[in-house]
């Protein structure tokens, strides 16, 4: 059974419906207290929403100093898929795990609304179930989603496949539409809206599984 | 013998990063009967002290300190000065 872990920052808040929509996709989810130095015997690593360390000084900046952000990016150095989902994706771009950085949305407005969201690459760990140009209903739920990088950097994610997402009506400012983008090679993905909370129709949109679907799909890492 | 040295550091947006907080600002100027001010960047600073062998050392500190914790150098940039409360 694929097993996944589910980063716990103090003040993550997403952590229950992440480990439940993997588990509702026949994974097994298991809770990785901040704290700790080794991920040892995990196929998949998701960094989850919330408000990691309060978001003091900016969303994901102490974060980025819990401990187990060292023996998550020795994982993702060995090809380890992992997902950081809004607060999440914040964690990873702090960490210099992924490009860029989350700034505050453009009109400084709490955005907590359904958004649609086109798949623009599938070479990522997130999307390679999808198929490109596929629209998805996801929902949004932030403060600082406004993805935000240098001419240089975008130029290189646009060459590299590496934008993995984007709005198809921009909510929050982001460059470029981008939603979600990855690392080089594709392991690591970071996304604004949350696909864990789009597992069901009954909730407004079952799209998320699509996705979650794509990135329990694991290729087990070396150790 | 080290001495305890007072430090300031302002962090601001880099220049071509949109400043949403500094353009509500400015947008609320003229209702408050303020007119003719411009280019208003919002930021925030930072104070502390550190003790250090002599100045440059403390600078160093500092320095590293607001760059890789007090900025996102992605889109901030960080000013750091030796200086009073």
């Amino acid at each position: 059974m694929t097993r996944v872990g589910v980063v716990v920052f103090p003040g993550s808040n997403c952590e229950y419906d992440a480990a439940a929509a993997v588990e509702d996709l026949g994974a097994d989810a298991q809770f990785v207290w901040h704290s700790a130095t080794d991920v040892a015997g995990l196929d998949a690593i998701i960094l989850p929403g919330g408000f990691a360390h309060g978001d003091y000084l900016r969303p994901g900046a102490l974060a980025r100093f819990s401990p187990v952000m060292e023996a998550i990016a020795a994982f993702a150095a060995r090809g380890g898929p992992v997902l950081g989902v809004c607060n999440g994706f914040q964690v990873l771009t702090e960490a210099g795990l992924l490009p860029g950085a989350l700034q505050k949305n453009r009109g400084l407005t709490f955005l907590c609304e359904p958004t649609t969201v086109v798949v623009t690459s599938t070479r990522s760990a997130l999307t390679r179930a999808c198929h490109v140009g596929q629209e998805l209903s996801i929902p949004i739920n932030h403060f600082s989603g406004a993805y935000t990088c240098s001419d240089e950097t975008l130029a290189q994610l646009v060459d590299g496949d590496q934008v993995v997402l984007r709005y198809r009506n921009n909510p929050n400012g982001s460059r470029d539409d981008i939603a979600g983008v990855s690392n080089a090679e594709g392991n690591v993905v970071g996304l604004m809206p949350h696909p864990e909370r789009a597992m069901s129709s009954l909730v407004g949109s079952a799209d998320g599984r699509t996705l979650l679907e794509g990135f329990l799909r694991v290729d087990v890492p070396a150790p | 013998m080290s001495t305890v040295y007072p430090v300031v550091v302002e962090v601001t947006l880099r220049e071509g990063i949109a400043d949403p907080e500094g353009a509500t600002i400015e947008r609320a100027l003229p209702a408050l009967g303020f007119t003719g001010v411009h280019r208003l960047r919002a930021g925030r600073s930072f104070r502390f002290e550190v003790e250090a062998d002599d100045e440059e050392a403390a600078l160093d500190v500092a320095t590293s300190l607001a760059e890789r914790l007090l900025s996102n150098p992605v889109i901030e940039r960080a000013s750091v000065r030796l200086g009073g409360p």
